[in-house]
C-alpha cells in the first residue's frame, strides 16, 4: 500500500494529468453534438445493437400499458365521434303525390336494435315522438319495407318488422295490379314472405315485382320483393305465392318513417263507417 | 505569497477579458486565431503544487470555454499544457536553485529559455486544441495550417507582452 502510496505521489503530475484530461473530455464530447455524433458512429457496432435490444426489451414490457393507453384513448375518441351523440334534430323530407293529393312526410332514423331470428322480430329506431314519429306508422328502407312503428317514447321508436306473425301489409303485383296481402313466410326464413288473398285472376309470373298497393300504411309502388315460386299450399279460391323480399333485414341502417298526414282522416273515416254498421 | 495571489488573480482576470471580448474577434484572412490566455498558465509560480496547477488550467480552460461556447475544448488543451509544463520545468530547471518563489518570466529566465517554454508550450496546447476541435483527419491540411500559424500569431503576442512587461533588474 504504501508503495502504491509512493509510486502515485511520485507521479502524481501524471495521474492528475489524467483525471483532468478525461474530465475535460468528457464535457466536451458530452456538450457538443459533432463529437458525440462521430463517438456515436465509431461505436454503434455494439453499443448501438445494446441500444436497440435494451429498447425493445423495455417496449415489450410497457405493452400492457400501451394497451391501456390506447384503449382509453380509443373509448376517449369513440365518445367525441358523431355517431355517439343523439342528435336531435330529424331531418325529414317531403314528398308530395301530385295525382292524389296526398302528402307523405318522411323521417329518417338509424336501426340502433334490430333482430331477423326470432318468431316476432322488432327493431328499434333512434327517432321518437319529439320528432314527430307516431304509433301505426310505416317504415321503409331505400329497398323495401321494413315494417310499422307499434311504441313510441321520446327519443326512441319500436318497430314491429316485416318478419313478425302478426305483421300483414296491403301489397299488389307490380304489372297487373292484383291485391294481396303480404305477410312472413311460416318457415321463419328471413328473406321470404308470402302474398296471400291474390284473386284468381291474376295471372303472375315468376321474378314479377310485389310492391305496396297504396291502401295501408305506405306509399303505393314501394317494393317489396319478386316472386320467387307459384306453387304453395293453401289458397282454394285465392291465389298464394312465394316472396324473396328485397330488404335484407339482417343489414338494416338507415330506415324512413313514412308520415302520412292524411292517414288519421281516413282512418277516423273508415271508423265511422264501422260504428255506423 | 499573497502578493503572487494577487499578481495571478489580476494576469488571469485581464487575460480572459482581453482573450474573450478583443482576441475572439480577431482572425487574420480567416485563418489564425490566438490564444494567449495561456499565458496566465506558463507565468505561474515555479513551486505552484501539481494539483493546484491542473485545477488552475482547468478553471481556466472552462472560463474560455464558457466564452466561445465549446465546453471542454479549452479546458483539455489547457490540462494538456499544465502536464507538458511540468515535464518542461522538470527537465530544465532545477528547483533547488530558486527560492522566493520566482516565476518563469522573459525578465527572469532570459529569452533562450523562455523562447523555447512558450514555443514548446504553446505549439503542445494549439496542436491539441485544433486536433480535438476538428475531431477527424478530414480537412488535415487545414487544421495544421490554422495550428501553425495561430501558434506563430500566439507566440508572437506573448513575447511581445513579455518585452513589454520586462524588468531588467530581475535579470540573473
Amino acid at each position: 500500500m504504501r508503495t502504491l502510496w509512493s509510486f502515485i505521489n511520485r507521479y502524481n503530475a501524471f495521474f492528475l494529468f489524467l483525471i483532468f484530461e478525461v474530465t475535460a473530455l468528457i464535457i466536451y464530447v458530452k456538450n457538443n453534438s459533432y463529437q458525440r455524433a462521430e463517438f456515436i458512429n465509431s461505436a454503434s457496432g455494439v453499443i448501438g445493437r445494446l441500444n436497440t435490444e435494451k429498447d425493445q426489451l423495455y417496449g415489450y414490457l410497457a405493452l400492457k400499458e400501451v394497451n391501456d393507453s390506447l384503449a382509453r384513448e380509443n373509448a376517449h375518441l369513440r365518445g367525441l365521434l358523431k355517431s355517439s351523440y343523439y342528435i336531435d334534430t330529424a331531418s325529414k323530407h317531403k314528398v308530395t303525390d301530385t295525382i292524389y293529393k296526398q302528402e307523405y312526410e318522411y323521417i329518417i332514423a338509424r336501426v340502433i336494435n334490430n333482430s331477423v331470428n326470432q318468431p316476432n322480430n322488432y327493431l328499434t329506431i333512434n327517432k321518437g315522438s319529439e320528432q314527430g314519429i307516431a304509433k301505426g306508422m310505416g317504415v321503409i328502407c331505400s329497398k323495401g319495407i321494413v315494417g310499422k312503428v307499434i311504441y313510441v317514447s321520446d327519443h326512441f321508436a319500436l318497430v314491429q318488422s316485416l318478419l313478425h306473425k302478426d305483421s300483414q301489409f296491403s301489397a299488389m303485383l307490380a304489372n297487373d295490379k292484383e291485391i294481396g296481402s303480404i305477410q312472413w313466410n311460416d318457415d321463419l326464413d328471413p328473406h321470404k314472405g308470402i302474398l296471400k288473398d291474390v284473386s284468381n285472376n291474376a295471372q303472375p309470373k315468376v321474378g314479377e315485382w310485389v310492391v305496396t298497393s297504396g291502401y295501408s300504411l305506405f306509399p303505393e309502388g314501394i317494393p317489396i320483393g319478386k316472386v320467387s315460386s307459384l306453387h304453395t299450399k293453401g289458397g282454394g279460391y285465392s291465389l298464394n305465392m312465394e316472396v324473396t323480399l328485397s330488404v335484407d333485414f339482417s343489414k338494416l341502417e338507415y330506415v324512413n318513417v313514412v308520415d302520412n298526414k292524411f292517414g288519421k282522416e281516413q282512418e277516423a273515416l273508415e271508423g265511422q263507417k264501422k260504428k255506423d254498421e | 505569497m499573497s502578493r503572487a495571489i494577487i499578481i495571478n488573480l489580476v494576469r488571469f482576470v485581464v487575460l480572459v477579458f482581453i482573450q474573450v471580448f478583443l482576441l475572439r474577434n480577431l482572425a487574420l484572412y480567416n485563418l489564425p486565431v490566438c490564444y494567449p490566455y495561456i499565458l496566465f498558465l506558463l507565468l505561474l509560480p515555479f513551486g505552484i503544487p501539481n494539483i493546484l496547477l491542473f485545477s488552475l488550467a482547468f478553471i481556466t480552460g472552462l472560463s474560455i470555454d464558457a466564452f466561445y461556447d465549446t465546453p471542454g475544448l479549452h479546458a483539455a488543451s489547457c490540462v494538456i499544457l499544465a502536464f507538458v509544463r511540468i515535464l518542461f520545468i522538470n527537465i530544465t530547471v532545477s528547483k533547488e536553485g530558486f527560492d522566493n518563489e520566482p516565476e518563469p518570466t522573459l525578465s527572469v529566465m532570459g529569452i533562450r529559455w523562455f523562447l523555447a517554454y512558450t514555443v514548446t508550450l504553446t505549439l503542445v496546447h494549439h496542436f491539441f486544441l485544433f486536433v480535438i476541435e476538428s475531431f477527424s483527419l478530414s480537412g488535415l491540411q487545414y487544421t495544421i495550417g490554422r495550428f501553425l500559424a495561430s501558434s506563430f500569431f500566439t507566440i508572437i503576442l506573448i513575447l511581445i507582452s513579455g518585452t513589454i512587461f520586462f524588468r531588467r533588474k530581475e535579470r540573473k
